[in-house]
Order: C-alpha cells, then sequence, then structure tokens
C-alpha cells in the first residue's frame, strides 16, 4: 500500500513498468498455488468428460453418432424440449420473484425479519429431492390434507402435472434467488439513489438508469443458477410425476439404470452430452451480458 | 508479502494432495492382502459348477462358513419375503449377510458386476429381471452353477449351463384400499370408471419398472393386444390419463398407507404383502388379479463370475432352492419357481399356497424376442401416451 502511494508521483511509464512486473510475478506464484484446484478439476470433471464423450459416440462397439441421432428425436426429443421450457420458466419466475422479495427485505426496517427471510431461505435452498415431493403430495396431492380440505380436486387442481412442477421448483428456487441477489441490492449505495433524486428523478428512472443495469450481472446470474438447478432436478420429479412431465434427466435414469431398458446407456451419454450443450448455450448467453454491465460494480 | 503468501498457500495445498495420496496408498495394500488370503482359500469354489464338485453340500457348508460373509445387492427387504430370507440364512451358517442398495435396480446390478471385478464389496449373487439375466450371460459375467434341485426347475424357466435360473414371480395385480374406495375394481375395464378419477397408480414408470412394465403388457392383453403387441396397452393407459384417472405417483408402502395411491397396479406379491403390512394400521388393502389382463413373470437368480465369496455364493443358491428357501418366498405371497414340484411331493406349505391371490389356468410367458421389441414399443411410445 505505502509502496503504490510513494510511487504514484512517478512518472506515468515508469510507473505501469513497474506494476505490469509486479503482475507477473504475482501472476506466476498464484498459478503454482492453483496447481492442486486445477489437478482436482481436472480429475473430477475431465475424467468423466472423456468417459461421456467415448461412450456417447460408440454404438455396437464402433464408432458412430447414433446415439447423438436417437437422443435428438422422438420422446427423447420431447424430453429435452421440456426440459428446457421448464428450467426457463422456472428460471425468469424464480428470479423476478426472489428479486422482489428480497427488496422487499432488505428495504425493511424489521432486522428480525430479514434475519428471518435470509435463515428462512438458507435453509430452503437446500430442501429438495424426495423429501420436498413429499411435502408437496402430502399438502397438495390428490388426497393432500389443502386439496381435501379446500376440496381443490373438483376446482381441477392437480399437481402432477407441467405447472405443478413449476411450482414446487419455485419453492426452492425462489429461495436461491434472494440469497444470491440480497448482496447486491446491499451493494446499490443510498448516494445513487439520493443523486438520482437530487437531480429530479422519478424512482421508475432511478431503477430503469441505474438500480437495473447495476443489478443486471446478478440478475442475470441468478437466472442461469436457477436455471442449471431446474434443468438437473431430478428426484423430485421422478416421485412426483413420474414420466407425466417428460425430463431428460428422467429418461437418462430410465436409459441408464432400469428394470426394464437394456443397451440404451450409450443414448443416456448422448443426453448428458445434449445437457452439456444447452447449459453451454446458456453460459454462452450470459457470459457477454455480464462483462457488459459488470463494469456498473467495480 | 503476497507472494510469500501465495507460497504458504500452495504449500499447504500440495501437503495435503500428497497427505491424501499417502492416505489412499496406506489402504491399498490392506485390500490386496484380504483378497489374496480369500482367493487362495476358494479357490476351487469359484470354478464349481455344483456341490459335488466340492464333495457334498456339507464341505460347501464348511467353505462358505470359512468365508464367514455374502454381498446381496438389490434385495428389498419388503420385497417377496427378502428380509426374513436374507436373516434366516444369515442365522442359520452364520455367514455375515451385506446388503447393498436394497431399492436398486438390475441395471445397477449389472453394473456393480462389470465395475468392481476384483473387489471386495463386488456383489455374490444376483436377483435379475429376465432380460438381464439372458444378456448378462451372453456378456459372460456370470458363474455357472448347478443347485441341487436344477433339475426339478420347469424347463424353459432355467439356463441349460446353470449361469441362470428363475427364482420367483408373480401376477400383475390391482391393489384397492377398500376403506377409500367403495367398490374395488376387479378389471382393467373397471379402471376406466370415472369413479377411480386421479386413484390408478403403478409401482413406477415402465420404462424403468419391471412391475410397471408388466402391468402395461398385462394391459395388452386385456385390451386386444398380446404379446407380439404391446401398443394396446399404451392406448389404454392413454385413455386412462385422459379419463383423469392416471396417478403418476409411484406406489410405495408409504403412498399407499397415507392414501395417495388408493389403486396400485403391483406384482401380487407385492400388493399381497401390503395387506398384511398394514391390517394392524386400518388399512383394508384388497388383491384381485384382473381376469381380463394376466400376465406372469419370474425374476431369476445368477452368480457372479468375479463372486468375492464364491462358496457363500453357493450355498445362498441352495439355500434360495431347497424347500426352507422356496416356502419363505411363498410366505412372502411369491410363487417360487418349484412350486409345481413342490405341491406334487407335499413339501409346499399348504396354508401360504392358500393364501395366495387366486388365478384360473397356467401362466404363459412372452419369449425374449417378444420382450425386447415390446421395450422399444414402449420407450418410443410411453411418454406420449401419459404426457401432458
Amino acid at each position: 500500500m505505502i509502496e503504490t502511494t510513494s510511487a504514484a508521483p512517478a512518472p506515468l511509464p515508469l510507473k505501469s513498468r513497474g506494476e505490469g512486473g509486479g503482475r507477473a510475478r504475482t501472476r506466476s506464484a498464484g498459478w503454482t498455488g492453483a496447481l492442486p484446484l486445477l489437478v482436482f478439476v481436472g480429475l473430477a470433471f475431465g475424467v468423466p468428460a472423456a468417459a461421456l464423450l467415448g461412450g456417447a459416440f460408440t454404438a455396437g462397439g464402433a464408432p458412430s453418432t447414433a446415439n447423438l441421432t436417437e437422443s435428438l428425436r422422438g420422446a427423447y426429443l420431447t424430453a429435452m424440449l421440456s426440459s428446457v421450457k421448464l428450467s426457463a420458466i422456472v428460471a425468469v419466475a424464480g428470479a423476478v420473484l426472489g428479486a422482489f422479495l428480497a427488496q422487499a427485505v432488505v428495504t425493511s426496517r424489521l432486522r428480525a425479519l430479514r434475519e428471518a427471510v435470509l435463515t428462512a431461505s438458507g435453509v430452503l435452498a437446500n430442501f429438495g429431492g424426495v423429501p420436498l415431493a413429499f411435502a408437496w403430495i402430502a399438502t397438495l396431492g390428490n388426497s393432500g390434507v389443502l386439496t381435501t380440505r379446500l376440496g381443490l380436486g373438483d376446482l381441477g387442481w392437480n399437481l402432477y402435472s407441467f405447472w405443478g412442477l413449476v411450482l414446487v421448483y419455485l419453492y426452492f428456487s425462489v429461495p436461491l434467488m434472494v440469497l444470491v441477489i440480497v448482496p447486491a441490492l446491499d451493494g446499490l449505495r443510498p448516494q445513487w439513489r439520493e443523486a438520482a433524486q437530487n437531480n429530479g428523478a422519478t424512482t421508475w428512472q432511478f431503477w430503469r438508469h441505474v438500480g437495473i443495469p447495476v443489478l443486471t450481472p446478478t440478475l442475470l446470474g441468478g437466472v442461469v443458477l436457477l436455471f442449471g438447478g431446474a434443468f438437473a432436478a431430478y428426484a423430485t420429479a421422478a416421485a412426483m410425476v413420474g414420466t407425466v412431465v417428460p425430463l431428460v434427466t428422467l429418461q437418462i435414469a430410465d436409459a441408464l439404470a432400469g428394470n426394464v431398458l437394456i443397451g440404451h446407456e450409450n443414448v443416456a451419454l448422448a443426453l448428458s452430452l445434449d445437457m452439456i450443450v444447452v447449459a453451454g448455450l446458456v453460459m454462452a448467453v450470459y457470459l457477454p451480458l455480464q462483462r457488459r454491465s459488470a463494469r456498473w460494480l467495480r | 508479502m503476497q507472494s510469500s503468501r501465495t507460497r504458504i498457500v500452495g504449500l499447504a495445498a500440495v501437503l495435503t494432495v500428497a497427505t491424501s495420496l499417502g492416505a489412499a496408498c496406506g489402504s491399498a495394500p490392506a485390500t490386496g492382502a484380504q483378497t489374496g488370503a480369500s482367493a487362495s482359500a476358494a479357490n476351487s469354489a469359484a470354478t464349481a459348477t455344483s456341490a459335488a464338485d466340492l464333495g457334498g453340500l456339507d464341505k460347501l457348508v464348511e467353505a462358505a462358513k470359512k468365508e464367514g460373509q455374502l454381498n446381496v445387492i438389490t434385495l428389498p427387504p419388503d420385497w417377496a419375503n427378502y428380509g426374513e430370507i436374507i436373516k434366516t440364512f444369515g442365522e442359520k451358517y452364520g455367514i455375515k449377510v451385506n446388503s447393498e442398495n436394497p431399492d436398486g435396480s438390475s441395471a445397477d446390478e449389472i453394473n456393480a458386476v462389470k465395475t468392481r471385478k476384483g473387489q471386495d464389496r463386488a456383489p455374490d449373487v444376483l436377483d435379475l429381471g429376465t432380460a438381464f439375466a439372458l444378456s448378462g450371460a451372453k456378456e459372460g459375467l456370470f458363474a455357472p452353477y448347478k443347485v441341487q434341485s436344477f433339475d426339478k426347475i420347469p424347463e424353459g424357466q432355467k439356463d441349460a449351463q446353470g449361469n441362470w435360473y428363475n427364482d420367483y414371480g408373480g401376477y400383475v395385480s390391482i391393489g384397492c384400499d377398500a376403506k377409500r374406495i367403495p367398490a374395488c375394481p376387479q378389471t382393467f375395464a373397471d379402471l376406466l370408471k370415472p369413479e377411480y378419477k386421479g386413484k390408478v397408480a403403478m409401482n413406477g414408470n415402465p420404462t424403468k419398472s419391471g412391475s410397471a412394465f408388466a402391468g402395461v403388457f398385462a394391459a395388452a392383453l386385456a385390451n386386444g393386444g398380446s404379446f407380439d403387441d404391446i401398443q394396446p396397452g399404451l392406448d389404454f393407459f392413454k385413455k386412462l390419463k385422459a379419463a383423469g384417472n392416471y396417478n403418476p405417483v409411484e406406489s410405495t408402502p408409504a403412498t399407499v398407507q397415507n392414501g395417495e395411491t388408493p389403486i396400485s397396479i403391483d406384482w401380487d406379491y407385492l400388493n399381497s404383502g401390503y395387506t398384511d403390512q398394514f391390517a394392524a394400521k386400518g388399512v383394508d388393502w384388497k388383491v384381485t388379479v384382473p381376469a381380463d389382463g394376466k400376465y406372469a413373470n419370474f425374476y431369476a437368480q445368477a452368480i457372479n463370475k468375479w463372486a468375492p465369496h464364491p462358496a457363500a455364493a453357493r450355498l445362498w443358491e441352495e439355500f434360495l432352492y431347497s424347500t426352507e428357501g422356496q416356502n419363505l418366498w411363498l410366505k412372502g405371497y411369491a410363487r417360487p419357481v418349484l412350486l409345481p414340484s413342490m405341491q406334487s411331493d407335499g413339501s409346499a406349505d399348504a396354508a401360504l399356497v392358500a393364501k395366495l391371490p387366486k388365478v384360473e389356468g397356467t401362466p404363459q410367458f412372452p419369449t425374449d424376442a417378444q420382450v425386447t421389441k415390446a421395450k422399444e414399443v414402449l420407450a418410443a411410445g410411453w411418454g406420449a401416451a401419459v404426457s401432458g
């Protein structure tokens, strides 16, 4: 710290050269420090990825693209589209609802409310799988407590449908979004709002030109995170809707580990590869947008 | 300052990796030694194709006791009385039975055999769907072994070399909670009645669960299909879904008990097992084998070719195919493969036979080719039939 302040008045080229040299040195040292992590990532992701690629492009013992073709038609294609649709709806709805909830909590004067909501979010964001499915089945299933008490069945309520699954996924996605966005909302400086107000901006104008642009990276990150969570979810859907809502994760499980289908293992690997591609596409949309708006948070 | 800190972090990380590697190396020789010892002791058991090869059943018992352990996989305790079978076997011979992944599937079993060759924790014996037994035998994953009662197993329900043989089976049945359902359905046609809205479930989804697959086959037989044509079964479930009667929740003891799946298409031995289990809890569970869609199927036993406890694995098969073992399956409402011969020589427990759900006629089985074709049709069409 002291060194940099004393170097500040020095001529510009000298300073930049000095800084550059220092940065290079720290970077090389940093690389060796990160080596164990890189080795770990290489093993934990590289080996399965290689096995996945090898399997996906092998059919009947010979290299082939038959698995990929198979994974992109008929029931498998339906499942993939349904998965993407479900995840996209959950991601966008979850991000919007979560952002509003978080904003309400952040602007609230009640410290206890904030603590309670954040703690509850921490718990609920990790509540998933079969226990979650059974909690919903017991509450809102065909013979669930609320369904029978309120006579929801006669009103056409059906938990075991696409929208039922969206509702259940939102149950853990909204709290996750709250956890993601609260720090960013805390980072919106009150001075910016005061400055905007002093210049005669309305609340809408403040959000339109200052708030939302600053929050965009976090919002986008949240959407990507929720998309990934819903896209990869398996146990809840398996216990709750079976095949009524076709999902790619359920198809993979059927092909990979069942009592019925034999010899579909490599199609399952091809489906996994498709999932990776979809996730990659989502990231590809997110990254440039994120980079564009990230400068606001510096 | 900064760089020295990174160096410390790096050093710490390297140390962590080194320590964990060291720990891994330390444990490796122990496992190797164990495998070596058990392999030399049971060398002859690993290749024995009958108890006679080892000098009789007594010698087999001796060798199995020496191994002292048996690894079984995917045997749910509430499925065909497996809980009691495992317990009885363990107590009778003083062998510790390690039961792994009780809720797993046939595919899990085959995976475990393939990926754990030469490991101590590989499964010794397998209980497989017939199609998996056939494909596994083709791949050479099983050790051929003929139990003493091998000749009594009906033709067509065993591999000639003894790579696998059917163990127990049953019929597709309709279980029904008589407390919640005023008039229980007796046939597949009944299931379409409007009074069963949202109530008809299966044990899993038919592209994954063997019993649900059998349910679709039975529905096909009930609706003008045949072993060659499962499509009417898919059409039936499409109609069931359109009528609002299909309930996609996988039926388990828990969902049956709380009333979420008041009607469940499942193996008769599982449904009948629920009857006993729930009688004390106030659920009146009735089981019918529908007259319009009779479909029976058997599971198969096989021994892992690379079984870590080869003698215990063979003794387990001898136990299962003894009168005692077969009657234990019967006690779990399953129909053991030796039941016909046991009924003729009087060794089957008549009281247990009387408790089985009533079925007229003798069971027919589809051929392997017919099953394979039906599965392809199912895999392609099931999602379209019930989704939406």
